[in-house]
């Protein structure tokens, strides 16, 4: 049988059309419908982990107020909050929420490739969060080893949840995996052969490249961790010694030897890192467009900009040991990791200088998507910045384990992409839902945010430089350490209150819209990419209508001289009214040709 | 426009915080002076690219504005000032990335002259090993560590005969000479640091891990750990001494060495007997306690826990603050134990006795002692039963007014306070989690219901 592109067997429209209630919101293959799914899902543990900041933060500023929190409460908290929030929060709703919402609409697809596997990745990654939380009801309650799980103490008494609570935490994990690579085959097969007529690989918007890289290094990243979780599980439930040596804990000899610690860290790490790219990548697609709309200017050096996010990640799989310089790996892996970590700061660096020359010479809407994106500008060069010193060997060494490392990736990684998660929450709104969400509250939402979170996590760098450990339940005792560090605290604390306190807002007001909210229409903020140009808002089922859509040129038509309007819709044939295709015809494209 | 205002207070704001934050390096006591040349350097290229990118952007913002009726400038792409960034980039990263590598080439090469002194981390507690007069190491394996040997020591290796041991003494390291410290974990991951030092490393369990660096002010710093290794990570801390000749020389000879600590360890139970008639009188011939006299029960308790604290008393780090007022009548009481040995045969002694009951007389939550018993159980045994590797006695049986007073004693630091203490400072940082008054009473009143 000859071949026949996808996007051109369009046959089964009826295929989309759900029967009952169960149906489309349940157990539905509706990929807006799981993205929302993953959405709310993600969102929720978010707050949960948003939760169990605040009770570490409030046991670091009052170390002699909070009884309910022991050390061995403090550590499980601070170790739940890494996960989830890493783990459960931004990479679900990253890939699993907005990589489930924009890849078909934006390609032009009517849904993804494989629907059921869809449908069966969101359920699977809801198993995993309940076994997850259920580690909290457990005797001895969830692991408290830090999310790292650094073994040999993970499994062994003296760390909190060292039996039951890893046990469902390595389980949890393994079950995530599974979730996340039944979505991301989905979500990778569907950019490369369900983009509609005219959607070359050059063609799609920054956001779609950006999943579509996190994806692929998830695909390749997460096995890693999956490994070492059934290693490790190993190690707890058979008695192996894959990484554990022989010890004296707690006065016995467990029966264990031969296995070495460093294998965990390389593989945690080998994961580790492609992780941070993973939740940063579609951050920095998803702003890329955004910031695009609303300045009403093409992205700046698109081409660049594809090669960045796909150099940086194919770089992320090199540079993973500049998490164990201090380890005690072999010291002269340092030479090589400390280079191409800083390597990796360039291509970084065109994408911040590429966002910030978009906004030069363009006509800028401060709109509440635009408002996070720019905060996204400041935060992310703050925490790239100081990147530079943590990836450098040597400036690493007194800074590693200090709170210096808490603020660079709470700024880098946890501020930079929850701004962009908020400001393509604000972005899409509308067009999920078909309302408009409290302008003045996101604004509200938006400065409370970005200032509370900016003056949250300056201080930590200098506590940092000081000298003050991560991971301390309290500071009592260390000479070095003077009164005015504590008052630094203190107000580090309120400032996290302040935050935590503000993300109602958020959650009000999307909830307060779905009701009251004023019908958006089908493209309010005039963009030209395809989600915006569907026939209904929000989108039924199958998106399209009868007839699929069409793309005759990039996603950044803005503002092209001789043209109508500012903006020239992405299926919009060309009437020779001086469309410029740029330079973007010449691309590559090896699925279509 | 507010956007723009409040950006431009953020930069500037930034910038103060920085020039005016007290929280800046503590004074540097090593030779690493170029580590902090090279963070300044880095804050240097940084911070200036911080303040270009961003007031570029608020410039951005102000000038750019939506105006109705403009159009954006239509430019795709400018491939000349691509890479003009790209370069200035280049030659940026690289500014910070080389003089990185030197300074790291030194520190991964240890000077020949170096004096090797081992390290010593489990939960949690830090302990030293010098290498004697052979000026080499004894082999060490987990299989040799006992409450005897808590290093581990090969006892046939002849190199480890002379190995100087400091068990409940800080770190002491010779000013001016280059020092390299052998890193070595009993149990999981630790991490040696000491902030004034700059340089830092992991201490990993089944393997020796090193750092170098050359004191260069004489004083006491606080070791920290800063690896996660457990409950107690926080309160696992120590002290390091930089010292001149002759007080270094003259404090290594004091110590004692392997052999001696093994020769030692023959106690005599009968010889014990004997000196133990002086602490009846207090706590019972059986050794029983006797709360009137607030001396608690000794039954049960180890040799090894017996021998710790009463060199304590001796040696002034327990007993010796004036509101500790039961404390200070055991003063002359270990004083009347003329030497090292008499503190062993009295200890062995009553290790020998047998167990005896105790009366409860403190009721509490109980349900709220066993969550917090948690942390303690860490240290002491689920059953409070004692565990000698993390020095840690045992609860279970133990009169519990004297639980009691020694927690409310750790909480007000009229215990555990001396510098010298380690164990105790750790137990003074743990029992800070019992933030009520009443959490004291519920953790007891929860030893209580243990069987050991």
């Amino acid at each position: 049988m000859a071949f026949v592109a996808l996007a051109d067997r369009d046959n089964d429209a009826h295929l989309h059309d759900p029967e009952t209630f169960i149906t489309k919101y349940v157990w539905s293959q509706d990929h807006k419908v799981i993205a929302i799914q993953y959405g709310v899902v993600s969102i929720f543990v978010g707050l949960i982990a948003l939760a169990l900041s605040v009770m570490m933060r409030l046991q670091l500023a009052f170390p002699e107020s909070f009884s309910f929190i022991t050390p061995n409460d403090y550590y499980q908290f601070v170790t739940m909050h890494g996960m989830i929030m890493v783990v459960y929060l931004l990479t679900a709703l990253f890939l699993g929420g907005f990589g489930n919402y924009l890849i078909p609409l934006m390609c032009g697809a009517r849904d993804m490739v494989f629907p059921y596997l869809n449908m069966l990745s969101f359920w699977t990654y809801f198993l995993s969060v309940i076994i997850l939380l259920a580690s909290f009801f457990v005797p001895g309650g969830p692991t408290g080893a830090g999310w790292t799980l650094y073994p040999p103490q993970t499994i062994l008494p003296g760390t909190p949840g060292n039996e039951l609570g890893i046990l469902l935490m390595l389980l949890s994990l393994a079950v995530f995996i599974v979730a996340f690579t039944m979505g991301g085959l989905n979500y990778v097969t569907t950019i490369l052969q369900a983009r509609c007529r005219g959607m070359t690989l050059m063609r799609m918007p920054l956001s779609i490249w950006g999943i579509f890289t996190a994806t692929v290094l998830g695909l390749l990243a997460f096995p890693a961790l999956l490994v070492s979780a059934i290693m490790m599980l190993f190690d707890l439930l058979l008695g192996t010694s894959f990484f554990m040596p022989a010890i004296l804990s707690m006065g016995e000899m467990p029966d264990y030897q031969g296995g070495t610690p460093i294998l965990f860290q390389h593989l945690f790490w080998f994961f580790g890192h492609p992780e941070v790219y993973i939740v940063a990548l579609p951050a920095f697609g998803i702003v890329s467009d955004i910031l695009s709309v609303h300045a009403r200017k093409n992205i700046f050096g698109y081409r660049m900009m594809v090669w960045a996010i796909v150099g940086i990640g194919a770089l992320s799989f090199v540079v993973w040991a500049h998490h164990m310089y201090v380890s005690g790996m072999n010291p002269y892996f340092g030479f090589f990791f400390a280079t191409t970590t800083l390597i990796i700061a360039i291509p970084t660096a065109i994408k911040v200088y590429n966002w910030v020359l978009t906004l030069w010479k363009g006509n800028i809407r401060l709109k509440v998507p635009m408002l996070f994106s720019i905060g996204f500008i400041f935060t992310f060069t703050h925490g790239g910045l100081t990147g530079l010193f943590l990836g450098n060997v040597t400036v690493d060494l007194p800074l590693s384990d200090t709170y210096f490392v808490i603020g660079h990736f709470h700024m880098v990684m946890g501020v930079s992409p929850v701004l962009v998660l908020f400001a393509a929450i604000y972005h899409w709104y509308p067009k999920m839902t078909g309302k408009m969400y409290n302008v003045p509250m996101a604004k509200a939402h938006f400065w409370l945010t970005f200032v509370s979170a900016y003056s949250l996590y300056l201080p930590m760098h200098y506590l940092g430089i000081l000298g003050v450990p991560r991971r301390y339940f309290a500071y009592g005792g260390a000479e070095f350490i003077p009164a005015s560090a504590q008052s630094l605290n203190v107000g580090i604390t309120m400032a996290s209150i302040v935050l935590a306190t503000v993300q109602l807002l958020f959650i009000i007001n999307l909830i307060w819209a779905l009701k009251n909210g004023k019908p958006s229409g089908d493209n309010p903020w005039e963009a030209t990419t395809l989600e915006w140009q569907t026939p209904e808002t929000p989108p039924k089922h199958g998106n399209w209508g009868p007839e699929l859509p069409e793309v005759y040129r990039w996603a950044y038509d803005y503002s092209v001289p001789g043209a109508k309007l500012d903006y020239i819709p992405q299926n919009e044939p060309h009437h020779g009214q001086g469309s410029v295709e740029s330079d973007s015809d010449d691309a590559v494209d090896e699925t279509k040709v | 426009m507010a956007l723009a205002v409040v950006i431009t207070l953020l930069i500037i704001g930034s910038l103060i915080f920085h020039f005016v934050s007290p929280w800046w390096f503590t004074p540097i006591a090593s030779n690493w002076t170029s580590i902090d040349d090279t963070i300044n350097l880095t804050f240097i290229v940084t911070g200036i690219v911080f303040v270009l990118i961003n007031s570029f952007l608020v410039y951005c913002v102000v000038k750019f504005r939506y105006k109705e009726g403009e159009r954006a400038h239509y430019e795709p792409e400018n491939k000349k000032l691509e890479v003009g960034l790209t370069a200035i980039t280049s030659i940026g990263v690289i500014a910070m990335l080389a003089p990185g590598l030197f300074v790291w080439a030194n520190f991964v090469d240890v000077p020949d002259d170096a004096i090797e002194v081992e390290v010593v981390g489990q939960q949690w507690r830090w302990s030293y090993r010098y290498p004697g007069d052979d000026e080499v190491f004894g082999s060490t394996d987990v299989s040799h560590m006992t409450d005897e040997n808590p290093f581990g020591i090969n006892p046939e290796d002849p190199n480890g005969q002379d190995d100087v041991v400091v068990y409940d003494d800080g770190l002491r390291l010779l000013k001016g000479r280059p020092v390299k410290l052998l890193l070595r974990a009993k149990d999981v991951l630790h991490n040696f640091t000491v902030a004034q030092f700059r340089v830092k490393m992991d201490m990993v369990p089944g393997m020796v891990t090193y750092l170098w660096l050359e004191p260069t002010v004489t004083g006491e710093y606080d070791i920290l750990c800063e690896e996660l290794c457990g409950i107690g990570h926080y309160a696992m801390r120590g002290r390091v001494i930089v010292e001149e000749e002759p007080a270094y020389s003259n404090w290594l000879a004091e110590q004692t060495t392997f052999a001696q600590t093994v020769r030692e360890n023959t106690a005599d139970i009968n010889t014990g007997r004997a000196l133990y008639a002086v602490c009846a009188s207090c706590h019972g011939q059986e050794g029983e306690g006797n709360e009137a006299l607030n001396a608690p029960r000794l039954a049960g308790m180890s040799s090894w826990y017996m021998e710790s604290q009463i060199n304590k008393y001796k040696n002034g780090m327990r007993g010796a603050h004036e509101e500790d007022v039961y404390g200070r009548q055991m003063v002359p009481m270990a004083a009347t134990l003329a030497n090292e040995a008499a503190v062993k045969n009295v200890a062995a002694y009553i290790a020998s006795m047998a167990d005896t009951t105790v009366t409860e007389t403190i009721a509490g939550n109980i349900e709220n002692g066993r969550r917090l018993y948690t942390t303690c159980g860490a240290c002491h045994g689920k059953q409070g039963q004692g565990i000698w590797s993390t020095d840690a006695p045992r609860l279970a049986g133990q009169n519990d007014w004297y639980l009691a007073r020694q927690l409310s004693n750790f909480k007000n630091e009229i215990r555990g306070y001396h510098s010298s203490d380690a164990t105790g400072k750790q137990m003074l940082l743990l029992s800070k989690m019992l933030k009520q008054e009443s959490a004291i009473n519920d953790v007891v009143a929860y030893i209580n219901t243990l069987q050991p």
